[in-house]
């Protein structure tokens, strides 16, 4: 293998790790930027989503149904999560709501613990959609392609939708000014609400594509991609969509490189090495590459 | 007023006394059960009231305290360890350390300094960031002592269990502990530079303009707070005797977190309210998690319930009471024990 096809290799592997952190880190994002609210349960989203698959899948359901129950499953969660617990504290302090998902993280898991047991089960991808591509020495896992185009495809509509449409304006709106986007005619609930939607979607959609990589799911499997996602939406400013897409990309990119270059006997420090760049990262911009650098207004 | 601050001495002093009886009478009458649920009450009042002089004074909410705690209950472990069971748990540790064998107060104290040390490193940078940033970052601190734990074999013995630690930890030097961190902390809180923490907490900009200085006064509280954290955590490690780097992770933050919560953030009694309160609801939980027979019907063990059932209490607490118990003030016991305290008059000053 020539080093060029080394670098192709994991350039994709790069790339597709990548994709799946930005779907994640826009879920965040989106949250972020209107309600000022680290959704920490954002990674059980995930969890539900892919428990949801397979439980229907165990059931004889077919791939694609289950699929799609489990996007729904996410969704559905996402929303019930934003009004049971999240929009009764509207307006309360940043920690409070960040301390209220950790705490709705504590819950959900520990559902899934009493309800699906804390062994893990294997997922299994249908064999068609798990092609293993080669091209000369070349080999590439078929889902890292599907993990990108998918990515790609969600991209190009979540940028139409928030550039072109209605409710993707309003949103913008909001997370630019909470108060002077009500006293503007837009009806807040409504927004928060999509946000919620969206972000709880891509998760889904991340949860099968996380669980197809991984090969197997338990209840506490949400928590090292939201991990993740955190840095990677921290990385690029929070509250900024483009800039959860460019830290999920930039962690992505980091990690294969710190795999690649580390000395055999630091690999297993990886994820410390990641949140070390990420602090001095923060030291020199406090507030990500792309997020705001304005100051408070007295 | 100085019959006032008497009658506070007074007060103390009382307090005191009745703490004293009553350790007295668990250590001599109450079963090894209920001495250690003193003894885990003692080390969470620690932890609560150290983690509200960094997350309650100076509104910094530090989501990693944890990993202080880790550090502290490593540190003294490696110290505190007989050399003959180091040659054989962790045979490739440095000849300096595994010919040493430390008593417990300096280990303990050692392990204190180097998480104060740690978190005057880790703050140095973070405690410039603002809000959100500072609790993921943090967090990250977390994750990152957590995975030098696992991963530095020679000295924490990697993921496996660190077994074998002397058992030292009695009600007594807990509980001079948890009096000494409750004095001190309450010290600081009445002093000119608790106030300056709670005005920067309360308005930055305001407190900046007076001439406060952000980092040193953040980074003052950050440390001490990891000081006694560090200490908590040699008192807890020589009291659960094996542990993991497990032990230290995001469900024992939460529980810690959910204590000052309830408590009440930036109120040192509500802290103490508060781990009492939690911590005694999590012992009665934790029965109730066991599997039980109901008559006819039995009931399986269902294991992460109390979890559940703490995450509901905690949201509800925040939605309803998001001051806490004790509503962020102290409770004033002078004028709980009215009577025999206070002429009204004496009320009226509160």
């Amino acid at each position: 293998m020539t080093s060029f096809e080394f670098l192709l290799q994991q350039g994709i592997n790069a790339i597709s790790i990548g994709s799946l952190y930005a779907l994640m880190a826009i879920g965040l994002a989106m949250v972020f930027g209107i309600l000022r609210l680290i959704n920490f349960a954002h990674g059980d989203l995930i969890m539900v989503g892919s428990y949801t698959t397979v439980l229907l899948m165990g059931a004889g359901v077919s791939f694609e149904w289950a699929a799609i129950a489990g996007i729904a499953a996410s969704t559905i969660t996402g929303l019930v999560m934003e009004r049971v617990t999240y929009r009764p504290l509207r307006g309360a302090p940043e920690v409070a709501m960040l301390l209220t998902s950790f705490a709705v993280t504590i819950f959900l898991e520990n559902l899934a613990i009493i309800l699906f047991r804390p062994t893990s089960r294997p997922f299994f991808l249908p064999g068609l959609l798990n092609p293993v591509l080669e091209f000369g020495h070349l080999y590439i896992s078929g889902l890292n392609i599907i993990a990108i185009i998918i990515s790609v495809i969600l991209l190009v509509f979540l940028t139409l939708f928030v550039t072109r449409t209605e409710a993707g304006i309003s949103m913008r709106a909001a997370s630019q000014d909470l108060v002077a986007a009500r006293l503007m005619g837009i009806n807040v609930n409504y927004v928060i609400a999509t946000a919620f939607a969206i972000g709880s979607f891509l998760a889904g959609v991340v949860g099968i594509l996380w669980s197809a990589r991984v090969g197997k799911i338990d209840p506490l499997m949400g928590f090292y991609p939201v991990l993740k996602a955190f840095v990677a939406s921290v990385i690029g400013g929070l509250g900024s969509i483009p800039g959860a897409v460019l830290g999920g990309y930039t962690l992505g990119i980091l990690e294969i490189l710190l795999q690649g270059f580390l000395p055999p006997a630091l690999t297993s420090f990886r994820d410390a090495f990641v949140f070390i760049i990420l602090i001095i990262l923060l030291i020199f911009r406090p507030n990500g590459i792309l997020g705001s650098s304005e100051r408070d207004k007295i | 007023m100085e019959r006032l601050q008497f009658k506070k001495v007074l007060l103390i002093l009382l307090m005191l006394v009745i703490l004293f009886v009553l350790l007295t009478i668990t250590n001599l009458f109450a079963s090894g059960y209920i001495k250690r649920i003193v003894i885990g009450l003692g080390i969470n009042i620690i932890l609560v009231v150290s983690l509200n002089l960094s997350n309650g004074f100076t509104g910094v909410f530090s989501l990693g305290h944890i990993g202080f705690m880790a550090i502290g209950a490593y540190t003294s472990a490696v110290l505190t360890l007989p050399i003959l069971l180091k040659t054989v748990n962790l045979p490739n540790l440095f000849p300096w350390l595994g010919n040493l064998e430390m008593s417990f107060l300096p280990a303990a104290l050692i392990g204190g300094f180097v998480s104060m040390i740690i978190a005057l490193l880790v703050g140095l940078p973070l405690l410039r960031l603002n809000g959100s940033y500072i609790s993921v970052a943090t967090m990250g601190f977390l994750v990152i002592v957590r995975v030098i734990l696992i991963n530095w074999d020679t000295v924490t013995r990697g993921a496996r269990t660190f077994s074998g630690v002397p058992s030292y930890t009695t009600i007594w030097n807990v509980w001079i502990w948890v009096v000494l961190t409750t004095y001190v902390v309450w010290q600081l809180k009445n002093s000119s530079f608790g106030r300056q923490t709670m005005a920067m907490r309360d308005n930055e900009i305001a407190a900046q303009s007076l001439g406060i200085n952000k980092l040193r006064v953040r980074l003052l509280a950050f440390c001490l707070s990891a000081f006694f954290t560090g200490i908590a955590g040699a008192l807890w490690a020589h009291f659960i005797m094996s542990f993991s780097p497990n032990s230290f992770y995001f469900t024992k933050a939460f529980s810690v977190i959910t204590m000052l919560i309830v408590g009440g953030l930036g109120s040192i009694s509500g802290s103490v309210v508060g781990s009492v309160a939690i911590t005694i609801l999590s012992e009665v939980l934790r029965n109730l998690e066991r599997s039980f027979n109901l008559g006819f019907i039995h009931i399986p063990p269902l294991y992460g319930a109390s979890q559940v059932i703490m995450a509901v209490i905690f949201i509800l607490i925040l939605v309803f009471k998001p001051n806490g118990i004790s509503n962020g003030k102290e409770i004033n016991f002078l004028k709980i024990t009215k009577g025999p305290f206070l002429s009204r008059k004496q009320k009226e000053v509160f």
